[in-house]
């Protein structure tokens, strides 16, 4: 006697893990976030087999988008071949039947940790960001209530006022990665931790982004062809990560955001981050088709 | 003349000359719970005229200011501003949103509590550029330099422009807000016991920067004080408010120098 | 002179203050009244405590009288000063009705010449012409050089009241009223003054003085009023009253 002899196969009690009663409250407030872009919706955050703050928000979104004929594309920090990355790309897979792919141009669904693919994105792709905090007024007001209010009220003087006394204080904005913009010329997001290089991505995309928090349980939304704008001051610039002249070791592309790896003996080397796109050159390097698609940066400049 | 007709006075005597005056409150009214904190109260501003109002603790008058300044509504009571490209209607109909860009754009006010209106821990050119930031301005060395004008005129330091409230004394405090109240050049500038609470010297100082800049610029204001000698200092025109009513009005001269209602007879008096 | 052509008519002027905590009332003056044209000067007489200042005062609306009319011909027409509101009285003593006495309102941190200047400054006029011409009335009553660009909330006594009368004078008025203006000058700054008055007098300023010594102002004077004292008869209970007429 076994195990496997007193116990029936295991079958999903319901499609793609999540119950219909949690993919409805997430499909409607997916929509209510689209309805009114940039805004942050509260939802009812399911359990899901994954700690929070490992991209449970996420993968909520992606069930819930999931049909047996997505291919989805999942990446953390860029690659495609990370643990989390493909564990979380293994599961949905196996809950939902979709097939896996590491190839931007195949993908129906991209989730992302910290990261927005080079390659454009078509109006038929949904990209999925994962958010630890999506509140971008955290620093300048820690009551939630009153943060909230304050989005209501479109109410940012504070936040421009932290902007204006790092460039006093500081020189500059010191601000990195979550850069704050105003979608749609009325919400303020933290567009996630992606790089001030990958913002300009978001501005009147053709694709739907959705960005959503599991521990947070908030869930918020950038329309195709939605203003996206970084805070700025109108004589102060913005101004992405300074990658426009570095080669990656490994591909030699040139002119992407780049990983920096420090060397022994001091001094770094690069390796462009989006990973999938680097194989794609290290193939055509070799004489193989590339299937390099249109990139929203040329020559290391945004042109799109 | 007995105080009903010197009331009678004012409404009755046709506006021969001056000009319309720039805020109109009529028949504030407001309890809160048991207390009448506000009894049918009339208050008429003047452009360019510095009005104090003055009373004790518990006479209505920092209700009152708090009126003016859209912090609170009254259960009754109509109240309109003069101001320039704006429709003639009672300001306490304005929804949410109205309220605190018309508060943002046209009206100043300085509190005697600094830290009431100030940002402590951001910087004083900042407490200053928040103000612009909020009515849409977005250019950094524009917010820079009119920070440092507003500041200046405030005779406050500008070496120490960025330094943080909280590290400053009492007397750079109320200068910092009444920075950020200037900083827009509003319609009107309210001031809650501004120099209460400071060392006497101080007072005197303040006081002297809030003559020279209300002379400078013309500035509409209304003065709330208990202090005799302050709103003797600076106002043209008095109100002395009691339990919630004004008992008597007049030019600040003619208040102090042949007060006509027995309150304000003992208050004048009263003064060691 | 036309009775029609006054700068001003009081009429029935009284005054009288009503003192709660000693549950007594004071009488100042009472039936008050004449005319006063352009450029004369009218000068009130009474012994100390006739009410003299009070009907100064109560012209300039520190007071408010109890009774009676101040009928004023102000550039925007005529108005009755005794019952005007407090704004149209503001705007007339910043443009046409002055009050001088002996006292300044020292504005600290304010220089002699800035002080002197401002009711030019604030009709308009230039801030070089401004400031030259205050210089040159605090010349003509005495004050020194030095003395020009340093405040006057340290000056001495008989210094202020020169730059106080500099300030006062420097814009002609309409209507001006004297309050004792003399006292603690000395003889070079009382001609000053006098010399001042008689230019503004001919330029068509009505004047109302009171003087302590008269004799400084003899030449310019048109009329007196004398405001005597007589005993009013008391009620029962009242102790006697004194009224000025």
């Amino acid at each position: 006697m076994s195990l496997a002899t007193l116990t029936k196969p295991w079958a999903a009690t319901s499609y793609g893990f999540l119950d219909a009663s949690a993919k409805r409250e997430l499909r409607r407030k997916m929509l209510k976030a689209v309805a009114v872009p940039g805004c942050q919706m509260p939802y009812a955050s399911r359990e899901v087999p994954m700690a929070r703050g490992w991209g449970t928000g996420g993968l909520q979104v992606t069930l819930t988008l999931v049909n047996p004929g997505s291919v989805i594309k999942v990446i953390d920090q860029g690659a495609d071949d990370g643990v989390n990355a493909a564990s979380i790309r293994r599961f949905v897979s196996s809950v939902s039947g979709a097939a896996q792919t590491w190839d931007t141009l195949d993908a129906s669904i991209i989730q992302s940790r910290h990261r927005i693919p080079e390659e454009i994105l078509r109006e038929n792709q949904v990209l999925v960001l994962q958010v630890p905090d999506p509140e971008p007024l955290r620093d300048v007001e820690s009551n939630i209530s009153i943060a909230r209010q304050m989005h209501a009220d479109a109410d940012y003087g504070k936040l421009w006022l932290t902007l204006y006394e790092q460039i006093v204080r500081k020189g500059r904005i010191m601000q990195g990665a979550s850069y704050p913009a105003l979608v749609n010329g009325r919400h303020v997001i933290t567009p996630s931790p992606i790089p001030r290089w990958d913002v300009p991505k978001l501005h009147m995309s053709k694709h739907l982004t959705i960005l959503s928090a599991g521990r947070e349980k908030r869930i918020f939304a950038v329309p195709p062809f939605t203003r996206v704008e970084p805070l700025v001051f109108s004589d102060r610039p913005y101004l992405v990560e300074d990658h426009a002249g570095l080669t990656c070791q490994r591909s030699g592309l040139s002119g992407f955001f780049m990983n920096e790896l420090p060397m022994d003996g001091g001094g770094s080397r690069f390796e462009v981050s989006d990973s999938n796109l680097g194989i794609k050159a290290i193939r055509r390097t070799e004489g193989e088709p590339d299937g390099i698609g249109d990139t929203w940066y040329r020559n290391g400049e945004y042109s799109a | 003349m007995n105080l009903e007709t010197s009331s009678a006075l004012q409404r009755a005597a046709p506006r021969l000359m001056a000009d319309a005056p720039v805020l109109t409150m009529a028949g504030m009214s407001r309890a809160y719970g048991a207390v009448q904190a506000l009894r049918a109260v009339d208050v008429s501003v003047y452009p360019g005229e510095v009005l104090g109002i003055v009373g004790e603790s518990g006479s209505g008058k920092s209700t009152l200011l708090r009126m003016m300044n859209l912090e609170d509504t009254p259960d009754n009571g109509d109240y309109r501003l003069r101001l320039p490209g704006r429709a003639d209607r009672n300001l306490f109909e304005l929804d949410r949103y109205e309220r605190r860009m018309l508060r943002a754009r046209h009206i100043g006010i300085v509190y005697q509590n600094p830290h009431l209106g100030l940002l402590m821990h951001h910087s004083s050119s900042g407490n200053v550029a928040e103000r612009l930031l909020v009515a849409g301005e977005r250019s950094f060395e524009v917010l820079r330099s009119k920070a440092r004008v507003a500041l200046d005129a405030s005779e406050f330091p500008l070496a120490r422009m960025d330094a943080r409230p909280i590290e400053l004394s009492g007397g750079m405090q109320q200068r910092v807000q009444l920075a950020k109240a200037i900083a827009l050049e509003p319609s009107l500038l309210l001031l809650d016991e501004p120099t209460t609470g400071l060392d006497v010297s101080v007072q005197a100082l303040v006081l002297d920067t809030l003559k020279r800049l209300q002379r400078e610029r013309r500035i509409t204001m209304v003065l709330v004080s208990h202090d005799l000698g302050v709103i003797r200092t600076m106002a043209d025109r008095v109100i002395v408010m009691r339990h919630g009513a004004v008992v008597e009005q007049g030019l600040a001269d003619q208040v102090f120098q042949d007060p006509q209602h027995p309150y304000t007879q003992q208050l004048v008096h009263a003064k060691l | 002179m036309n009775a029609n052509s006054f700068i001003l008519r009081v009429q029935g002027l009284a005054k009288a203050f009503r003192m709660f905590h000693l549950e007594a009332t004071l009488h100042a003056f009472e039936d008050v009244s004449f005319d006063l044209s352009a450029g004369e000067f009218l000068l009130l007489r009474g012994h100390n405590g006739a009410g003299k200042s009070t009907l100064l005062r109560t012209i300039w609306r520190s007071y408010l009288p109890v009774a009676g009319q101040v009928l004023y011909q102000s550039r925007r027409g005529e108005i009755d000063l005794a019952n005007a509101a407090d704004v149209d009285i503001a705007l007339l003593r910043r443009e046409e009705i002055g009050f001088v006495t002996q006292f300044l309102n020292a504005r600290p941190r304010v220089a002699a010449q800035d002080i002197v200047a401002e009711p030019l400054l604030l009709a308009g006029h230039e801030r070089t012409a401004a400031l030259e011409q205050a210089r040159h009335w605090l010349d003509q009553f005495g004050v020194r050089r030095e003395l020009w660009r340093a405040y006057p909330s340290t000056f001495s006594g008989g210094e202020q009241q020169k730059v106080n009368l500099a300030r006062a004078l420097i814009l002609p008025q309409r209507l001006l009223l004297l309050d004792e203006p003399t006292a603690s000058l000395d003889a070079g700054a009382r001609a000053a003054l006098v010399s001042r008055l008689a230019e503004l007098k001919a330029q068509g300023v009505a004047m109302i003085g009171v003087f302590h010594h008269p004799g400084d102002v003899a030449q310019l004077i048109d009329r007196e009023i004398n405001l005597g004292t007589r005993v009013v008869a008391p009620a029962q209970h009242e102790e006697p009253q004194y009224v000025a007429v």
